[in-house]
Parts: C-alpha cells; structure tokens; sequence
C-alpha cells in the first residue's frame, strides 16, 4: 500500500522520464506522453542524457551495477519540477527503490529528492493536471491491464480508468483476474519462460473474453508480452499505451 | 494415482513446474481452490478496516521480534511453571531426538499427530519411523497426504492438489471405503478411521500457533477437532514449534488470530482455538499427564542476525501468500519441492537448505506484490526476494548460506556492459542496434521468449530522436 501522496498545484514545466523500453521499442508513446501534457500548457523537459532507470539489474541482485545506472540518471533533474515517468515499473523504481538504493551513501539526499518528484503519468494527468479530455473517436469498448507495479508498488489502479472514463465514447470493461500480474516480471518472463508464458496466456484469454479488439497500458514491458502473446497467436487484440490511445482520440 | 513416489526437490523446479504446467488435473485443481480462497478472503474482510488490523498485526510481531531472546527465556520459565516441560532444538535433527527419546522413555509405539509444518520441516515422520514408532497425521488432508506417500503441497491445505475423485481413489486403495463423490460418507469414514487411533495412541504431536510468553500458554489453531483429540486424548503430548512463534502478551492474540483465519480460509473464527496451559491437574479427570514443548531453531536465529532477512520472522503461516501468488496457482505446491511453498517458501527455505538447493526459488517470482499486499503482518515479501537474488549473485551481505553460488563471469560481464552502456548517455544515443545489444544481455538467448511471443521489433527511432524532431517542429508522427 503506497502513502498517501500529496500533490502539488499543476507547474509550469515537468521533466519527463521516457524509460528505456518506450526508447527502444515504443517512442511513440513517450512522444504522446509529451504531446499530453505540452497541450496543458506544460513546457516538457527532456533531459537528453537519460538512459535506464536500472531497473532489471536491480531485480536481478545486481545492486552495484543498478546504483551506477540510477545515479548517472540523479543529475539530470536539477530544477525543482515534477518528473513525470509513463511507467509504473520505472516510477516505481524510482520513487521507492531509489532512496533504498543510495541509503547511508553521498547521494541518498539527492535519491530522495528525486523520488519525491516522481508522477507515474496518468497519475500526473489526474492529480495533478485534473487532465480535460474530449473524445473524438468512434465509439469502441476497451480492456486495460494495469501493471502491477503501477498497482501496488504506486498505488495507482484507478488512474488509469479514470482516464479512460473521460472519453466520452470508449467503454472500458474489466477481464476477470483484472489484477493478477501478466507474468512479464522483466527478466522473469526469461528465467522462468514457461510460468511466464502460462500466466500470459491466461491475461490474453481474459481479454479475449471481454471481446474488446483494443487493449491499453501504461507500461510497456507488459504491452510487450500482452501484445506479443497476441500477436504469437495470430489474434486481432492490438494494444497500446495508454499515453497514445489518450492522444489518439482527443487530438 | 501413481504407484511410484514421486519426490520433488527445489533443485528441479523448472522440470517439476514444466510437468505442472502440462497437467490439466493440476492446473485446475490449483486455479479453482485460490479462486475460491481469495474470493472468501475478500468478503471476510469486507467490513473490516484491514490496513489498520494488518498494521496491527504487523506490530505485534515486530514487538514480539524485538524482544525474542527475553520472550523466549519469559515463555520457559512460565511454560514450567505451568508443568510444561521445555526442549531447544538448535536443528530439525536435534528436535527429532528430543521426540523420540520422550517417546522412547514412555514407551511409546504410535504417535498420533496434529498439523505441525515445523514437524514437516525437520521430517519427523521418517525419523520415527526408522525409530520403529509410528507417526499418524490426523488433520484430514494431512491424513490422505499421508495415506498417498505424498507431502503437503500448501501449509494450510495440505491437499489442495488432489480432488474429489483422487481422493476417493485414495481412500478406496487404502482404506477400502466404497468409491464415491460424496464428501459426507468419506469424511466420516476417515473420522471413524482416525478415531480409534486417537485412543491408541501412546502419544500426541501437535504444532503451536502462538506461544504466549506472559501466562506460558500455547495456541493451536484448528477446524477439524482433530488438534484437541491429539493435545488432550494420549497420556503424552508434545508441541512443537520455531521459535519466533512466540508472542509477549495473551492480548496479542485476539487480532493475530482474527488476521491469521480470514487471511487463511477466509473464516472469521475457526471451529476449535486451544489454549493449552499444562498438564492434567490432580483434581482434573482428562488431559495429557506430560506436556512438552520443543522450541526449534532451525536457521531462524540465523535469520534474526539480520535487519533486512529478520522481517521473514514475523510469518503466522496463514499460507495467503501461496494463495494469491500467480506462479503457486499455476505451478502447484509440489513444483517448490519444499516444505514450504510459494513465496514465504522462497524467502525462508533458501536459510534452511542453502542457496545452491533453493537459487530458483528467489526468481520464481515476477515481482508482482500480490503476496505483500495480502500478507496480514505485512512481510516485505518482494523486497526480500530481491535481497536474496542479490545474495545469490554475491552482490549481499554474504550471509545466507551458499551466498554468492549463481554469480557467473557471463552474466556479470552482461550487467557491466549494461552499466557501461546506461552510463554513457553519448554511447546509448549513438548505438544504432540498441535494442539488439540489450537482448544480448539477456541470461539466456531471446528463444524463450519468442516460443511463446512475437518479439517486439526496435523502432527505427528512438524517443531520443523524436524529440529531437519534435523539437525542430518536424517528423511529428
């Protein structure tokens, strides 16, 4: 169960922290994240020395190489704004393994600080932009996995949904299990590929059965398995991250 | 039901979760039993605040940690004067001798048993069996366990595998009772089975739920009757249990016990809660004449050197865990090949077997928090996970046994490359095949994820780069 987190009033300029994941595989959600926000009125910084969050070497015991990937990425956010992250695992990361990380050492000031700041993105858009939306859109029904460290690391399994629940013509409906993990679990779904694939396959079964054709995130390591599971079978469920389907139908 | 015993161990996780996997039977005995637990977890505590009773809970255990060595010295001292006879057992191995020798000294020929996962760990069927004493398990599912030649493949249910129809087989092979569905007729078979021996046996084995350091009381927790009748039938009785089962008041006990039944089997009281508080008295016509309990180490004080490791003490064996762990439902409890199961399993059996035994169980986790979200004392089970996989990678303290046991050349050579890499931002723009670099970092080659997924296709370019362009007002989608 996260804290209760206070929000600040919405700022005039955010940091955004595009992970790894959306560099590599899904820029364009990082870029709708941008768009989101900018038409609020945010000006969007986007340090161009980032890289990782360090996040797999860290869930793979290797601490000391995690703290030399987290600690080249402290120094990029030396201004007092938001750092808005469009994953809940990387935010995660940041806001509660940060500080545990650079515990006792030089730097767990500036991990705290750091994690402070962190806003996992529909987390910003709802609390803090109280994000306006007008759907566009035809209208459709559609299913949402929400990461499991978006839900219980950050606490944040309604954002998302209340998000969605602002567009006007988009029905969201709930697979059964809505909570249980989709067996991504980064280097998990590798040393354990057969659990994995097992716990995939009953997430892409479970939104099958809902019959929406369109699914959404708000982390792409479990798009990545959702979708590619999708797609493995020859299904017509395509997924999205949340940021670009937000951009898709109110732009 | 197979002939042969099959055994399971940790070190063969991925081949016994592989054949758990491609058995249906398994598959859906599992998902249908933790359906059903979560869903009866959920509604039992619909109308409590649980954050605040989990809150509770959790304080009372880390109050009950803080002070063990005093509690456990206080539990002593009121346990003899309550006429209970105290044992320490530094080790499973220690404990079983303690039994057998109290066993021994009475004679004894037939143990009667009630639930002990602590009996489970330091396998003290066997032990007596060797001894020519035999051990009966007389908690229903323990009992067709028993009568399967299997162990407990959940700490709460030890049967949860086996359905209906397997259990019928069960009986007719070895009991001889008629086959059937119907649950009433095999129950009261195994009742009627069990009942003589309760009056023939020499001697009653039980576990405790809570030891109780102020008044010297025991707590055993239990919905069949089954843990009376062993604790108040046999002439002896011994309880025995870890010793971070103990907790400082008799007040603790309410809330602990109200978290421990709904978290467990979603009941908001069990059909039997005994308190036990020593021997028959000289004016009292039942009970066991000798009570004994055994306090058993076992790795624990290990455990409780460390500030991080000591959280793992604070368990009540409620087994919600298991129950709402998405690899336990897929895999089974026998898959661990481990007393204890699922993910308490993986944070306590790797001090009692060894990191090199136990290396699989740490990552047989996706980190999902399911477990401590539901755990009722509020055990940081994920984070202890990772703390393991660190030991495991001797990136620790070096103080888990067999620390430091899965750190290969290949795969710190891989982590380094990946600081280096996320630690050179010009480098990490640069490399145009980043994505394939990072697959390469991989423990293993990208196969086991593309048999079962269509790989994810690096983008022509990265987020870096558009907004770069996004920047310069071009490129814009």
């Amino acid at each position: 169960m996260a804290p209760v987190k206070l929000y600040p009033p919405r700022p005039e300029k955010v940091y955004l922290f595009g992970t790894c994941l959306i560099d590599m595989f899904y820029p364009e959600a990082g870029l709708d994240a941008i768009r989101l926000l900018e038409r609020e009125g945010i000006e969007v910084i986007f340090p161009d020395d980032q890289t990782c969050c360090g996040q797999p070497a860290y869930t793979s015991g290797y601490h000391d190489e995690a703290r030399e990937v987290a600690r080249a990425q402290l120094g990029l956010f030396p201004d007092p704004w938001p750092i808005v992250v469009p994953s809940g695992s990387c935010g995660g990361m940041m806001r509660t393994h940060y500080p545990q990380l650079f515990a006792g050492s030089v730097d767990e000031a500036l991990a705290r600080d750091v994690a402070e700041r962190v806003f996992e993105l529909t987390e910003f858009l709802v609390h803090v932009c109280h994000l306006p939306l007008e759907d566009h859109g035809e209208p459709e029904t559609i299913a949402m996995h929400t990461s499991c460290s978006a839900r219980r690391e950050m606490g944040l399994a309604d954002t998302g949904p209340a998000l969605l629940a602002k567009l006007g013509q988009v029905e969201l409906v709930e697979q059964v299990r809505a909570s249980e993990c989709c067996g991504f679990g980064g280097t998990f779904a590798v040393r354990h590929p057969e659990v994995s694939s097992a716990m995939v396959e009953d997430k892409t079964q479970a939104i099958e059965a809902t019959g929406a054709k369109h699914f959404v995130t708000s982390d792409c390591g479990c798009l990545m398995n959702i979708a590619g599971r999708f797609a493995h079978q020859g299904k017509d469920v395509k997924g999205e991250h949340i940021a670009s389907y937000l951009w898709r139908r109110t732009s | 039901m197979s002939a042969a015993v099959q055994t399971f161990t940790p070190k063969a996780f991925h081949r016994q979760a592989h054949d758990a996997l491609g058995n249906p039977q398994i598959r859906d005995n599992f998902r249908r039993a933790m359906d059903g637990l979560m869903s009866k977890r959920r509604d039992v505590f619909s109308d409590w605040d649980l954050e605040t009773l989990r809150e509770l809970g959790a304080n009372i255990r880390l109050r009950a940690l803080a002070k063990l060595p005093d509690l456990l010295e206080q539990l002593e001292a009121n346990c003899q004067a309550n006429g209970i006879r105290v044992h320490w057992a530094a080790d499973g191995d220690e404990a079983c001798r303690i039994i057998r020798d109290i066993c021994e000294s009475h004679d004894a020929r037939a143990v009667i048993k009630g639930k002990s996962m602590v009996s489970e760990e330091m396998h003290l069927n066997d032990h007596l069996e060797q001894a020519g004493i035999e051990a009966l398990e007389s908690d229903l599912g323990e009992y067709l366990v028993q009568l399967n030649q299997q162990t407990p493949s959940h700490i709460i249910m030890p049967a949860i595998h086996l359905n209906t129809d397997e259990i019928s087989e069960i009986m007719h092979t070895k009991t001889g009772t008629e086959r059937t569905r119907d649950v009433d007729y095999m129950t009261a078979a195994a009742r009627q089975q069990l009942r003589e021996r309760f009056m023939a046996a020499d001697v009653g084995v039980s576990g405790v739920n809570f030891a109780v350091a102020e008044t010297g009381t025991l707590c055993l927790v239990e919905n069949e009757g089954n843990g009376r009748m062993t604790t108040t039938v046999p002439p002896v009785h011994i309880a025995v249990t870890g010793i971070e089962k103990v907790v400082e008041q008799l007040r603790d006990v309410p809330p602990l016990y109200a978290l421990l039944t709904r978290s467990a089997t979603g009941q908001h009281v069990t059909t039997y809660f005994n308190m036990i508080s020593g021997p028959r008295k000289a004016d009292e016509h039942d009970g066991p004449r000798e009570v004994h309990l055994v306090l058993v180490d076992n790795g624990r004080s290990s455990i409780y050197q460390d500030d991080e490791l000591l959280d793992t003490l604070r368990c009540i064996r409620c087994g919600a865990c298991m129950n709402h762990c998405p690899v336990y439902t897929r895999v089974g409890g026998h898959t661990y090949g481990t007393t204890y199961p699922g993910p308490i399993g993986s944070i306590l059996m790797p001090h009692m077997l060894g990191l090199e035994e136990t290396k699989d169980l740490p990552t047989a986790s996706s980190l999902c928090g399911a477990c401590g979200e539901v755990c009722p004392v509020k055990i940081p089970i994920p984070d202890l996970l990772v703390r393991l996989r660190k030991e495991s990678v001797g990136e620790g303290r070096g103080n888990v046994p067999g620390a430091g046991v899965k750190r290969s050349g290949k795969e710190v050579a891989a982590w380094k490359s990946f600081q280096w890499l996320a630690t050179h931002p010009a480098a990490w723009r640069r490399s145009t095949a980043l994505a394939g670099k990072l697959q390469a970092l991989m423990p293993s080659s990208i196969g086991p994820w593309t048999d079962h997924r269509t790989a994810p296709k690096p983008a022509k370019a990265s987020l870096h780069a558009l907004v770069k362009r996004h920047r310069r007002g071009e490129g814009e989608a």
